[in-house]
Parts: C-alpha cells; sequence; structure tokens
C-alpha cells in the first residue's frame, strides 16, 4: 500500500516520516524515525512500556496509528532531558533506584511527566492509580512510587 | 568478630548505566539495527499435541517478500546423543525439538517453521501460509494426570529414571528419586500431632517485560554472531554451538541490555532459528516475539501437585517431615524438583525426612526457572502446613519456627550440612520488627476481615565461573570488563566491589559488559551468583592491580616495600595515592592490567521471610496486601538499594502468584489468557509499599560476605499471604492462585 507523509512536531521540533497506513505510532518512531527509547512489551496497550505523549495525551503508542499522528505534537523519552541536563523525574529515577533493568522505564517517564503536569502534588494512592497502566516486573513499585514523589517535591521546589 | 569498616561497601552510589536507561539511549535487542537486516517470524502449533503429518512452504516460499524458510529438516545431520548444557543430561534432540518440533508438537505454541522477509510484518503474513498438517492427539496437562495408568505419552522414548537407575516401560514420568534422612516413620511414631495436606500450584510465567529477542548473522568468515537477551551469553554460545553442532569459538555472543529475566531468559529460543535463518539466506536475521508467544512459546515455571506431612511434639519440637513433589517439566524433563527438594525442609533442623520428587512431562511449554525456581510451591505447602501446627499447639507461628530453626551444621535430606547461615536471624528479625506486634487496624468495610500471616523461605544460591578484567587508566578511573549481564544494577554493585580494594570512588569505574570472544568464561546471571561470584573475581583482579602497581611504585621509588591502605601507596618517604600513581604507570613500565577468575564454592544460601497483613473481602472473595515485610539475608548489602530493590521485586512477584497469576488451560491444552491483560500482574495499584529488613550474617567464604540476594525473596510470600487469609477467614487456602473465585468458594464451603 502506498505510504502516507506524515509530518509533526517530535519532542518539539518539526520532523516527518513515511507511513504504512498500517503502522502504529510505535513502529514509526522506533523504525521510521529510529527513535528506539519508546519499548514494545506486549503490543496491546497493556504493559504501558510504549507511553508517549500525543498532544500532551498520555498514550500507548502501540495503539495510535503513526498516520493519526499528522500535525499533532508527540513527546517521546528522548525528549525529557533538556539538553545534557536531566530532567528532575529522570534524576530522581536514577537517585533513588527506581528501575532495574530499564525496560519499562521510558514507559514510566513518561506517565510520571503526565502524572505531574495534571497533578504536581500527588498522593500515593493518586500516584499508584496514575501509574497502574504500566508494568514493572523488577521494582514491586516500592521504589518508583518514592521517586516520583521526591521528584514532584524538588520540581515544586524549583518552581518557587 | 569484628565488623570489616568500609568506605564505599554498603553505601548507594547511581548506577553507571542510569543516564543511559533514563534517556531512553540503552540499546536492548530489539534496537538493534544492521545492514541488510531480514526479519524473522516462527509458526507455532495451535495444538497442545499433535503429529505432524506434512508441512508444506511452497506458497509460502513463493511469496516475493519471503527470503527463506526453515524447519526442524534444517538442523545439521547429527546422530543423537546426551548433552549437558548445564541444566542435566538432556538428549539433543530434545533440546533442538523445543527450537522447532519434529515429528510431533508437545505444547500449544511448539515451533515448528520459520520465515526470514524483508519486515516484521511480512514474515508474520508469509509465516500463515505455510500449510501444515496435525493429527491432533490427546493431552495431559496436570502431572497427577500424567502419572495415571493409561495417561496419553509424550515421548514414546521417554523412560523413568527411578532412584538413578534406568526403568523400562514408556513413562511421562522422567525421573523420580527420593532423599532419605533418619526415619520418618519412626519420628512421626514419636510425634504428638501429625499433620498431612495437599496443595496444588497453577503454571505461572516470569512476566519479563521484554519480550526474547535474538539477531543473528551467519558471517561470510563462518562465523556466527548473535546478538540477544539473555541472562547468560556463554550459556547462548554453548547452546547454539551444540544444536548447530559448531565449535563453541565460532559463535560470537553479544548479550543486549536485557529487560527482566527472573530464571526465563536462562534458555534459548529463538536464537538457533535466527541462525539457521541467517545461513539460509545469507543476511542478518533478526527475531523478537510477541506478547503471546512468549506466554505461549517460552518457558513459565512448573505447576505442581505436592503433598507434606509434618509431626511434632508437643512442645512444637519437628521429628519427622515427608514430601512428595510431583512438578510439571512440561514439554520436555527438567522440572527443577531438585532443588524444590533440596528447599522443602530447609529453614528447620528436622532429624527424619523421606522427600520424594517426580519430574512430569505434561503438554505445556517446556518450563525455565523461575527466581527460586522449585521452592515457592515447595514452602507454599510447608509454610502453610506449621501454622496449621503452630495454631493447634497454640504456639506463636514465628515461636514454632525459632525453636526448629536451622543453624550451622543443621543437615539436610540432601546431605548437605549448613555453614554459618541467617535463618535463626530472619526470624529473630521477623519477631522483633514493629510490623509483628502492630494492630491490624480497622477493615475498610462491614464485609471485610483482615489477618496477618508469617512465612520463611530458602535459596540456597549459585557459584559458576565468574572472570573480570581491569584496565588502570592515566586519569586514575579503572575500566572494568565483565561477563555478566547486568539486570538490576549488578555493573555497579560489581563494580564497586573492585573500587573498595582500590580505594576509589564508584564513579571512578568503568563497568563494561562485554561479548564472549572478550571476557573469560562467566555463567548465568543466575542463582543469585553475580553480586556474589563476578563481584569475587572483580574483588580479586582489583587485588592483581594493586599488586602491579606496587611493583611500579617500588621500581619508581627504588623501594623494597610498597605499602597500600586506604587508597595511598607508601614506600619510605614516598607516598602516592591511586591516582597519582596511575598518572605515572607509563613511565614507569607496561600499562596495568588486572585479572581474576573464579569458580567458588560455598554460595552461603539465603533465608528470606515474610510478615504480610491483608484484608479478605466476604462478598467477592477479593484478597487485598495491606501490609508487607520482606526481611532477608544478604549476609553483606554491597549496593543497599539494590538488595531492598530485589526484596520489593520478589514480593510483588511473590503477591502476584499467591493472588492472581496462572495459565488458565482449556481441555484441549490451550492458554486462554495469553495476554497481560488477561495474565493479571500486579500493578502499582495492586500493592502497598514493601517495607524491607536487611539482616547481615555474612558468608564466611566470601571476600566481603556477600550472600546472592536475587531469589530467596520470592519464596515465602505466597505461603505467608495463604496464612494471612487463614487468619482473616479461618479457612485454609491449599491451591495458588488464591483469587477471588477460590477463595469465595473456600468461604461458602464454610
Amino acid at each position: 500500500m502506498k505510504k502516507v507523509h506524515v509530518q509533526l512536531t517530535l519532542n518539539g521540533e518539526p520532523a516527518e516520516f513515511l507511513a504504512e497506513p498500517r503502522q502504529t505510532l510505535l513502529e514509526c518512531l522506533r523504525d521510521n524515525l529510529n527513535l528506539t527509547g519508546t519499548k514494545e512489551g506486549c503490543g496491546d496497550g497493556n504493559c504501558g512500556s510504549c507511553s508517549v505523549l500525543l498532544d500532551g495525551q498520555l498514550v500507548t503508542s502501540c495503539l495510535v496509528l503513526g498516520v493519526e499522528t499528522d500535525g499533532l505534537r508527540v513527546d517521546t523519552v528522548e525528549g525529557i532531558a533538556k539538553g545534557s541536563t536531566l530532567h528532575p523525574i529522570q534524576k530522581a529515577f536514577i537517585d533513588n533506584a527506581a528501575l532495574q533493568c530499564g525496560i519499562c522505564t521510558p514507559g514510566f517517564l513518561m506517565a510520571t511527566k503526565s502524572l505531574l503536569e495534571h497533578n504536581p502534588n500527588p498522593t500515593e494512592p493518586e500516584i499508584r492509580l496514575w501509574l497502574a497502566n504500566n508494568l514493572c516486573r523488577c521494582t514491586g513499585y516500592d521504589k518508583i512510587v518514592r521517586a516520583v514523589m521526591i521528584a514532584a517535591a524538588e520540581m515544586q521546589e524549583s518552581a518557587q | 568478630m569484628s565488623t570489616p569498616q568500609y568506605s564505599l561497601i554498603g553505601t548507594r552510589p547511581p548506577r553507571h548505566d542510569g543516564a543511559d536507561k533514563v534517556t531512553g539511549r540503552a540499546l536492548y535487542g530489539a534496537d538493534l539495527k544492521m545492514s541488510g537486516l531480514l526479519h524473522g517470524s516462527i509458526l507455532r502449533s495451535p495444538h497442545a499435541h499433535a503429529r505432524i503429518l506434512s508441512i508444506d512452504t511452497s506458497k509460502a516460499a513463493a511469496h516475493p517478500d519471503c527470503r527463506g524458510i526453515v524447519t526442524a529438516a534444517d538442523f545439521p545431520a547429527t546422530p543423537e546423543r546426551i548433552v549437558d548444557l548445564g541444566e542435566g543430561e538432556t538428549p539433543l534432540s530434545y533440546i533442538r525439538g523445543n527450537m522447532l518440533a519434529s515429528g510431533k508438537v508437545l505444547y500449544e505454541g511448539h515451533a515448528v517453521a520459520a520465515v526470514a522477509a524483508t519486515s516484521a510484518q511480512a514474515a508474520a503474513e508469509i509465516a500463515k501460509l505455510i500449510e501444515m498438517k496435525y493429527e491432533p492427539l490427546p493431552c495431559v496437562l496436570t502431572a497427577p494426570a500424567a502419572m495415571a495408568p493409561g495417561a496419553p505419552l509424550l515421548h514414546p522414548d521417554l523412560r523413568c529414571k527411578e532412584f538413578g537407575q534406568p526403568t523400562t516401560a514408556p513413562s511421562n514420568v522422567a525421573d523420580h528419586f527420593r532423599q532419605v534422612m533418619g526415619n520418618s516413620e519412626e519420628g512421626f511414631a514419636q510425634a504428638d500431632i501429625v499433620i498431612e495436606r495437599e496443595f496444588t500450584t497453577s503454571t505461572v510465567h516470569q512476566g519479563y517485560i521484554e519480550p526474547h529477542t535474538a539477531t543473528a548473522l551467519w558471517n561470510n568468515d563462518g562465523r556466527l554472531l548473535i546478538w540477544c537477551a539473555t541472562q547468560g551469553s556463554f550459556v547462548v554460545r554453548d547452546s547454539v554451538a551444540c544444536m548447530l553442532d559448531l565449535p563453541v569459538s565460532r559463535v560470537r555472543v553479544t548479550p543486549m541490555e536485557i529487560g527482566g529475566g527472573f530464571g526465563g531468559k536462562v534458555p534459548v529460543y529463538v536464537e538457533p532459528v535466527a541462525a539457521l535463518l541467517s545461513q539460509k539466506t545469507g543476511h542478518p536475521v533478526k527475531i523478537t516475539m510477541t506478547r503471546r508467544e512468549v506466554l505461549e512459546g517460552s518457558g513459565p515455571t512448573p505447576g505442581s501437585f505436592i503433598r507434606v506431612k509434618i509431626g511434632a511434639k508437643k512442645d512444637g519440637t519437628l521429628v519427622a517431615a515427608q514430601a512428595y513433589l510431583a512438578y510439571e517439566a512440561g514439554a520436555y524433563p527438567g522440572a527443577m524438583v531438585s532443588p524444590a527438594a533440596t528447599c522443602v525442609f530447609a529453614a528447620y533442623d528436622i532429624p527424619n525426612q523421606t522427600i520424594d520428587g517426580y519430574d512430569v512431562v505434561v503438554n505445556k511449554p517446556s518450563t525455565a526457572p523461575y527466581r527460586a525456581p522449585g521452592a515457592t510451591n515447595a514452602a507454599f505447602a510447608t509454610e502453610t502446613v506449621l501454622d496449621e501446627i503452630a495454631e493447634t499447639l497454640k504456639l506463636d507461628p514465628l515461636d514454632l519456627r525459632i525453636r526448629n530453626a536451622a543453624k550451622e551444621g543443621t543437615r539436610r535430606a540432601d546431605g548437605a550440612k549448613f555453614r554459618r547461615i541467617g535463618c535463626l536471624e530472619v526470624l529473630e528479625t521477623m519477631k522483633a520488627h514493629p510490623h509483628y506486634s502492630a494492630p491490624l487496624g480497622e477493615p475498610s468495610h462491614a464485609a471485610a476481615q483482615r489477618g496477618r500471616g508469617v512465612a520463611v523461605g530458602f535459596w540456597m544460591n549459585a557459584g559458576l565461573p565468574s572472570s573480570c578484567t581491569l584496565n588502570v587508566h592515566a586519569d586514575g578511573s579503572v575500566g572494568l570488563i565483565e561477563g555478566s549481564t547486568d539486570i538490576g544494577g549488578s555493573r555497579t554493585s560489581i563494580a564497586m566491589q573492585a573500587a573498595e580494594v582500590l580505594g576509589l570512588q564508584s564513579e571512578d569505574m568503568r563497568p563494561s559488559v562485554v561479548d564472549t570472544d572478550t571476557i573469560g568464561y562467566t555463567g548465568v546471571t543466575g542463582g543469585s551468583r553475580t553480586t556474589f561470584a563476578t563481584g569475587w573475581a572483580a574483588h580479586d583482579a582489583a587485588q592483581d592491580v594493586v599488586r602491579q602497581m606496587k611493583e611500579r611504585a617500588a621500581r619508581l621509588w627504588q623501594v623494597e616495600e610498597v605499602q597500600f591502605a586506604n587508597g595511598v601507596f607508601t614506600g619510605g618517604e614516598h607516598k602516592l595515592t591511586f591516582k597519582q600513581l596511575a598518572a605515572r604507570v607509563g613511565e614507569i613500565g607496561a600499562p596495568v592490567v588486572g585479572r581474576a577468575s573464579v569458580n567458588p564454592r560455598g554460595a552461603g544460601g539465603s533465608f528470606a521471610g515474610v510478615i504480610v497483613d491483608v484484608e479478605v473481602d466476604m462478598e467477592t472473595g477479593k484478597t487485598s496486601i495491606i501490609r508487607f515485610t520482606s526481611v532477608q539475608d544478604a549476609g553483606k548489602a554491597i549496593h543497599p538499594s539494590y538488595v531492598e530493590g530485589q526484596m520489593q521485586g520478589g514480593s510483588v512477584q511473590g503477591i502476584g502468584w499467591a493472588l492472581n497469576e496462572e495459565y488458565f488451560m482449556s481441555a484441549e491444552g490451550r492458554m486462554m489468557n495469553a495476554s497481560f491483560l488477561d495474565y493479571r500482574m500486579p500493578t502499582a495499584l495492586d500493592v502497598p509499599m514493601i517495607d524491607t529488613a536487611i539482616v547481615e550474617v555474612p558468608n564466611p567464604v566470601h571476600p566481603y560476605g556477600v550472600r546472592g540476594v536475587g531469589e530467596a525473596n520470592i519464596v515465602a510470600p505466597p505461603a505467608a499471604i495463604a496464612n494471612a487469609i487463614h487468619a482473616a477467614t479461618g479457612h485454609r487456602m491449599r491451591h495458588l492462585p488464591m483469587n477471588p473465585p477460590s477463595v469465595m468458594a473456600a468461604i461458602l464451603r464454610g
């Protein structure tokens, strides 16, 4: 089938790619745009490893078609850091051992970014509810939840 | 014994691969790109048990995007032989048979053929064009069913090894062994109370988030190069070389970053298939499993049927125990029932024991290790029977365990005698923990009831070979080369053990996990051995560096004796720090390259206990975890955050195993829940914070006292939760998972 020309804003910069209409956004990111930071764990929207922001909305990119992103804004794990400076969420994940194997980490970082944009000061139950779309099999979630709380406090403090 | 003082061991520096893993730059197997890369897809059996009548690949081969097709017929013609790849003696045909089926398919999801094509999508479409003709056969799905007279046989050539001796009749039981210590019948005769119960546990999966993936290139120089997600690059090398009849050095395996394993990425699945496709096409070929393929086609951990009988005196002294352990191996022998036998009563000093183990093939995927393989099922039985004994004798369940705890010198039924272990210290830590005496709190609604349970588990841990090379750089940093795949921060916990010797900081170390050409043989990241054994090699390699640095300093200063302490070399009135001396190595002599390899014995088993509070909804049978404390003997916690992380991760996997996870099989042997939607692993919302208490009873043989901590923590949770459910509801649970229907059934039975 003929490929479709897609233009979008990717991590804040203009980008374009040719997509087969059947290709998911996850495939387009990884295969067409060479952004392999977004991971595939299940391919059916249940593990959250491929989470990205689509026009600011948290989505699993395996359930979005690449062609649907034409004209939209897509943010991935590759765009979280500001140049060579890690985002407070990234730093909190490293400093608090919130990752072990790291395969789910890009998805958790995107989900956390989205959470803190909606709710800068979440409670533990609010964090657990928001992150329930993302599976982690290594950590038991304890250190992830704590890292999110620490990142939130850090971001609140630096915003003041 | 005074506690050694360390400057770096026991601190929590950031991991060396942290930045790569939070920016998406870390390269996992599926991220690999390569010139001329083709994509493979595997066709799998829809039947749990069937004879393959024919495979017609002509339509598939005619597709314009098809570049090659392989089946079991593409393995080199090799006479049958018995091989041992570290998991016991196995016929070569069984090992190959699990990669690509030959003659029969033995489980739904069994690979039968594979296609290489220009894209993964095309490969999957083309694989569907392969025309298979099957003759379906009756299937068996549980150990008791497979052991029953007249059960359908999976392998017509399989004969039971009975007490180590071959037998003659075809059987689904590959092995029956017995361990005897004392006389359990005489022991039971002395007991005031004897309790015997039967248990069943369902098949569960390790559930790593990254699917299996491998890229193979059969290069034009005759070498086979493989990049894959594995817990052991040398195991992949040796397995693939064996299956493809190559000398091991013809194969080079590069371990990519790995997205979880828990034992499930010890065996190979797609590597030899990708290699055969590469050989056929002349291109590199990547195969990445889908999630459904992971659940149906890779190894879960055994379901089991267990009977445990324990006898005790009135005062709680345990006098005799028997266990009958029938474990489902899946399609090929190897159910890890032997470690189950080692662990089933390991926490206790019981003079009279008889343990029978059965390794039983059934029409499910060939099983793989899963975190303390075999031990969790066994502890579910032992620890709930002990809870019943404590209840009957009106003893505190921890007091009962403390009274009988295994100590240095206690003998197990497998003959081994414990060296210094921390079983008692773990139990005493649990008893003294504030959680154990804290109020349960009010149930959240009128139909809810709360209860507290405890249990303890054991895993013996492994040694196995490890190698390490250290390169001292002019700026005083040290490159550390090792072969242990890093699944949870082991680069750092290994590097810290070298840095401590050198008086350096963790950030002075540059650890790399490299391919099988570049480092000496290193066993799997498994058996809780990596921080223990590869860390030991790093420690010894650092001592080699110190020896060479002293020699350089002696030459520089023209002195006989050079001392090294706290990162400073001294000789006469001369003094240089490690970094200062490193800067001058170039002017003194040859570069400093330290190396060491180890093959340690005395891994030093680890004990781990759980205190758990649950709330059971008496109207729905749903169990919620209210509070959870994991206590484990680490020997010495090199990096306490990573030790806690192992304890928390193992605990939550144990919670999933206890409450939700199972292969839900139809009568025809089809897995009805082969997705993460229906194979329901715990989410952040399903669990509370997991409190940890690290106990440190140093392993006397290790330079820093390390015991492995990766596995023992999953053993106790299902038993502890079962005991807590009993405390809440008055009902004993004897089947895993204890999901709402099974808890509700127990409540309704009354």
